[in-house]
């Protein structure tokens, strides 16, 4: 026995599972602020898997246990079994259409029995792992073309998937994993352009189409003007600058019109638009004009900056927060559980617990950085970029400052799948951490 | 191959540390910085629930209630709570259609939601209320809430208490938010004019209430709470026996009866007829009654005690007396030879009703036979007094005198919206005369016509003058204010004694008392005389012209009278005007009879009882035009719906009696209009 319990914990990074069980802990705790009510027997609740918190504390149960036994698997498992495991979460992903069930205007969600499960959520997991293998094979060069596109398929294959089931949050996530190649060598070029290109469709659906024109030809005229010796020199200067320029203008004039009007779907659209909350424009609306309101939208992050903005330098206290506790915010226990934090702890709250994330962040990016396994690295650049990225996109949601994005905050918003999807992320990691000495793979 | 990109790691890490430091700045904008948030919250979640107090009580001189408070039921719904209740039953009970029931039911979501309650019906009939009591378990949803109302337990005195109302827009503006929307306020009479001590002081509870709206608890435990505070009661002068006995006498009538308490300036009864129950105004119909006497030509609501401009007729002839005495113009013997004409100024007016000679041969019979020669002459010797350099400020003297008297100007009651009557200004003259006149221009203002208006409590303040021999309290109701203190300044200028300018001497007093004696006991108006009590008093009838329809027509006299009892310590001065009546002696001396008696024999003598009281109380003497100015406003009032609604339903009740309209409308147009549009309607009344 004591071989054994030697043996688990051996090599364990102790610091990644305290933060791992404080911010479970303070999710519990924040889902119970905003969800009890005067009257309730904490304890009863808590253990009578009624409440929204009981039911989170039941899940975080779960996780530790399947924690554990992530913890007694050997770490060799998870690189033998990367592609079985991709390709298993692209088969769920796929089952979502036959079985699915539409839950809140997403379509990705299947029942069993009384739960529900997210197959996109959990894919993460796979697609995590898949690209760590397939990076770490030594004839993978992230210089090559076809390497760079096979990494670029693997990720943003569940993407697409989930796309078209509406679940465009999530989908974004995926997008996260070019953090991953980025650290593994992928040219920053390559990120510079289609992080450009990217902006360019936001812009392209946040401004006015002239303005934006506008704005295009004197950015394009102004660059012209500072650069005229070097355009007196060479005229290809002159010639990329204009390239530049008429590229943003197609994207924004053509390209973006054209894959609103054929390829996207009314619906798709008006959820793309609803998640950057705005309203469908005519142009791409197809029942004549009808503008689909997203009223929604505005209130949800209007009730959440009230809210947060209303805590202070202190906060209110726990359980004294008048916006979330009498149902202010809506979607207050999953994505905008931030709301919580902000209004009952203040900026002090806020602050610490953003510390333990940046905590955590860079705990993983260390972690990572001790790896002798290009594999074992990759998957911890993979789990970082990826609760970076929902950390990020969700306080800044919740604060006002992006779009309304529908994506949870890791391990402090209520839901199960996403409990267990972050959990195992992170004990997958604990593991390979463990057997760092294990050798090159 | 790993070291190859290691330093790509700190790149990362940059990008998240701004990242995230992006967020703290805004964090630390929203929660630090700014108190916008905080303010909204606030807003949204603290429902500051307004306690309001009890109003205060108004009682009469002896101790009784005549304006208190009581509780009627608002029946109440919370639309999510409603379910599977017997609806036709529920319809039975409250006597409504089932149609009407959903439509209620689809107001209260529409305007409040499903999950607040709010009113399905206000104030509930007390037999409603009941019959639901007895039922209301089979009704979930519904529920009684209590809401204090007025009442008045003597149905008396509508128009001295006045009414409460909504405040609206521009009094709460005016009050710079003091009042809320749907706050109690006194809209008219006293209610109105002693808000700030009826209303007390209102109290606040801090609620939470969530995002339905729903209350849901104390906000910080009820630390910040305020308690209410309840309205102090008022103790007014009113005998409200008397008041009623008024009202009863003033029914029928167009008029107003005012008597006062002359030591005092308290006002022991003020009625203005035609009246209203103001009960009419609290219960289940009130906006609906509030409809109804709007719409009456007769103005039930107007309050013709304080806002009736009469010309006051022979009454003025004592006030026109004592100037001439105190002037110094006559003695009281001075005689005036009148055989039935006034002829110095040469156009033979005023007649006078005596003719026989010798029946203004000294002051006190002129007064007691109310000779208009007499004091018509008196003015013009009194503006004409040689003292004076011309006309103008010879009148200008006179009309000092009668400013002093408390006409022409405002006196000051406690009651919102007084009119001051009207003694005219030199320059009224001068503009219409081109400054060419003298005293023949205006001779009838001595006998209380020309332009001289006033108004029934200007006409008893200044019997108060009399009876008190120079000087007046302004006229008021209360007396004092429950718990008052030193803080309590409204109640102080109905303490202090108004002296009238002039010093006038006790003696020439006397003399116009004496005769003002004679007119009841062998002048014109023998009908006020009282047993055992020395009433003086005087008479007075008004030619009125009133414009209908588009012609002057000279309407049936006003009768007045006015007087104080007992002569030897005069504690009630009376003016009564009953208009359109005749004379004086006919209508109004025996009502001011029965008003004395009542007020200080404490009960009407048998006389009054057998000979008066019915006969007055159930005579009808509402000018005969009123009726048809009805029908002619409403049927305007009906065309005018029709136009702006295209609904004939209200015209179609004229349509028949009125031929105004069709006469009014002269071109073809109108006349087409009116007429397509019955005809349109007919089809409509099939469905």
């Amino acid at each position: 026995m004591s071989y054994r319990k030697q043996e688990i914990t051996k090599g364990i990074d102790w610091l990644l599972l305290w933060l791992w069980l404080l911010l479970c802990s303070i999710g519990i705790l924040a889902i119970f602020a905003v969800t009890y009510k005067d009257g309730d027997s904490v304890i009863q609740a808590l253990v009578g898997f009624k409440t929204d918190y009981s039911k989170q504390f039941y899940f975080f149960g779960l996780s530790f246990i399947i924690g554990v036994f992530i913890l007694l698997t050997d770490s060799k498992f998870f690189t033998a079994t990367a592609t079985i495991w991709y390709l298993l979460g692209i088969i769920m992903l796929l089952l979502v259409f036959p079985f699915g069930s539409n839950v809140r205007g997403t379509e990705s969600i299947i029942r069993i029995g009384g739960f529900q499960f997210q197959p996109a959520e959990f894919c993460k997991i796979c697609v995590c792992l898949a690209l760590a293998k397939y990076l770490s094979q030594p004839q993978r060069d992230l210089g090559r073309t076809k390497t760079q596109l096979v990494a670029a398929s693997i990720v943003l294959l569940p993407a697409i998937i989930s796309v078209m089931q509406s679940e465009t949050g999530l989908a974004l996530v995926y997008f996260s994993f070019f953090i991953v190649m980025y650290r593994e060598g992928l040219s920053s070029m390559i990120l510079i352009v289609g992080f450009s290109v990217a902006v360019m469709v936001v812009a392209t659906l946040l401004i006015e189409k002239s303005t934006l024109f506008f704005f295009l030809t004197s950015l394009a005229l102004v660059t012209i003007y500072f650069l005229r010796r070097q355009v007196k020199k060479k005229k290809a200067v002159l010639f990329s600058v204009l390239f530049i320029w008429l590229l943003c203008v197609s994207i924004q004039r053509f390209a973006v019109p054209f894959f609103f009007k054929q390829v996207l779907k009314p619906h798709q659209v008006e959820r793309i638009f609803s998640t950057i909350g705005k309203d469908v424009p005519v142009e791409y609306s197809l029942d004549g004009g009808i503008v689909a309101k997203n009223k929604d939208v505005h209130y949800n992050v209007k009730q959440s900056k009230i809210a947060i903005g209303s805590g202070g330098f202190f906060g209110k206290g726990l359980l004294k927060g008048t916006q979330t506790r009498y149902d202010f915010v809506p979607e207050q226990r999953t994505d905008f559980i931030f709301c919580a934090i902000g209004e009952g702890f203040g900026f002090m709250g806020s602050f610490v617990l953003i510390g333990l994330y940046v905590l955590l962040l860079f705990r993983i990016i260390l972690l990572a950085e001790r790896q002798r396994s290009t594999f074992s690295r990759s998957y911890a650049y993979g789990v970082a970029a990826v609760f970076f990225f929902h950390i990020i996109i969700n306080i800044t949601m919740t604060v006002g400052l992006a779009p309304v994005i529908g994506i949870p905050l890791p391990f402090l918003s209520y839901g199960g799948t996403s409990l267990l999807t972050n959990s195992i992320l992170l004990f997958i990691l604990a593991r390979l951490d463990a057997d760092r000495q294990m050798g090159m793979r | 191959m790993s070291a190859f990109n290691q330093s790509r790691s700190y790149i990362i890490k940059l990008v998240f540390l701004i990242s995230f430091f992006i967020v703290l700045v805004q964090l630390f904008y929203m929660q630090v910085v700014s108190n916008k948030y905080e303010k909204l919250a606030h807003d949204l979640s603290v429902y500051p629930k307004i306690i309001y107090p009890e109003r205060g009580i108004i009682y009469d001189r002896n101790g009784k209630a005549i304006l208190n408070n009581s509780i009627m039921y608002d029946l109440m719904v919370t639309p999510a709570e409603v379910k599977n209740i017997d609806t036709l039953e529920f319809c039975n009970i409250m006597e409504m259609d089932t149609a009407e029931f959903k439509n209620r039911i689809n107001d209260a979501i529409f305007k409040n939601s499903k999950v607040r309650p709010s009113v399905f019906e206000d104030l509930l009939p007390t037999y409603l209320q009941a019959r639901f009591e007895e039922n209301s378990w089979k009704f979930p949803g519904f529920v009684l809430v209590q809401r204090p109302i007025r009442t008045y337990p003597f149905n008396a005195a509508a128009h001295i208490l006045g009414y409460i109302g909504e405040a609206d827009t521009a009094q709460i503006r005016r009050t710079g938010n003091f009042y809320r929307m749907g706050d109690y306020v006194g809209k008219n009479g006293i209610e109105a004019s002693y808000e700030n001590i009826l209303m007390g002081q209102r109290g606040v509870q801090y609620l939470i209430r969530d995002n339905k709206n729903r209350l849901v608890g104390a906000y910080q435990k009820g630390t910040l709470d305020t308690v209410a505070i309840a309205g102090r009661s008022l103790r007014t002068y009113i005998d409200i026996e008397v008041q009623q006995l008024a009202e009863k006498l003033l029914s029928n009538k167009v008029g107003a009866i005012v008597a006062i308490e002359p030591k005092t300036g308290g006002i022991i009864a003020m009625a203005s007829g035609p009246n209203f129950n103001p009960n009419d105004l609290t219960g289940p119909d009130k906006s609906k009654n509030f409809a109804k006497l709007q719409l009456d030509v007769s103005a039930p609501m107007l309050n013709r005690a304080i806002k009736g401009q009469y010309p006051p007729g022979s009454t003025i002839k004592i006030l026109g007396a004592i100037t001439a005495l105190d002037e110094g113009i006559i003695t009281e013997k001075f005689g005036y030879n009148c055989n039935g004409r006034y002829f110095s100024c040469g156009i033979g007016k005023p007649a006078c009703s005596h003719h026989n000679i010798g029946h203004a041969a000294n002051l006190r019979m002129a007064i007691a036979n109310s000779c208009n020669s007499y004091f018509t002459h008196l003015y013009r010797m009194t503006v004409d007094n040689p003292k004076y350099k011309n006309v103008k400020e010879g009148y200008t003297v006179w009309q000092n005198y009668m400013n002093s008297f408390g006409l022409g100007v405002k006196l000051g009651i406690d009651l919102p919206s007084e009119d001051k009557g009207n003694i005219p200004d030199t320059v009224v003259y001068n503009k219409d005369y081109r400054s060419r006149w003298n005293s023949c221009t205006n001779l009838t203002l001595g006998i209380g016509q020309d332009k001289m208006l006033a108004t029934p409590l200007q006409l008893a303040n200044a019997m108060c003058i009399i009876a008190n021999k120079g000087f007046y309290i302004t006229p008021h109701f209360v007396s004092k204010i429950d718990g008052e203190t030193a803080a309590d300044t409204v109640l102080n200028r109905y303490r202090t004694k108004h002296e009238i300018s002039a010093k006038i001497s006790d003696s020439l007093y006397e003399i116009v008392i004496g005769g003002m004696q004679d007119v009841v006991e062998r002048g014109t108006a023998g009908n006020a005389r009282i047993p055992g009590i020395t009433v003086c008093g005087k008479t007075g009838t008004a030619e009125n012209k009133k414009v209908i329809d588009g012609k002057v027509i000279q309407l049936a006299d006003h009768s007045f009278f006015v007087c104080f009892a007992p002569r030897e310590n005069p504690k009630i001065a009376i003016a009564i005007v009953v208009e359109n009546s005749g004379f004086g002696n006919t209508w109004a001396a025996p009502i001011a009879k029965m008003i004395m008696e009542k007020y200080l024999n404490d009960s009407l003598s048998t006389e009054s009882q057998t000979k008066w009281l019915d006969y007055i109380s159930s005579k009808n003497l509402l000018p005969s035009y009123l009726k048809r100015l009805q029908t002619k406003t409403d049927s305007v009032r009906a065309f005018d719906w029709f136009k702006l609604t295209k609904d004939s339903s209200y015209i179609k009740k004229y349509k028949r009696t009125n031929k105004i309209s069709d006469k009014g409308s002269k071109n073809k147009k109108e006349r087409k209009v009116q007429t397509s549009s019955t005809a349109a309607l007919l089809p409509k009344k099939h469905f």
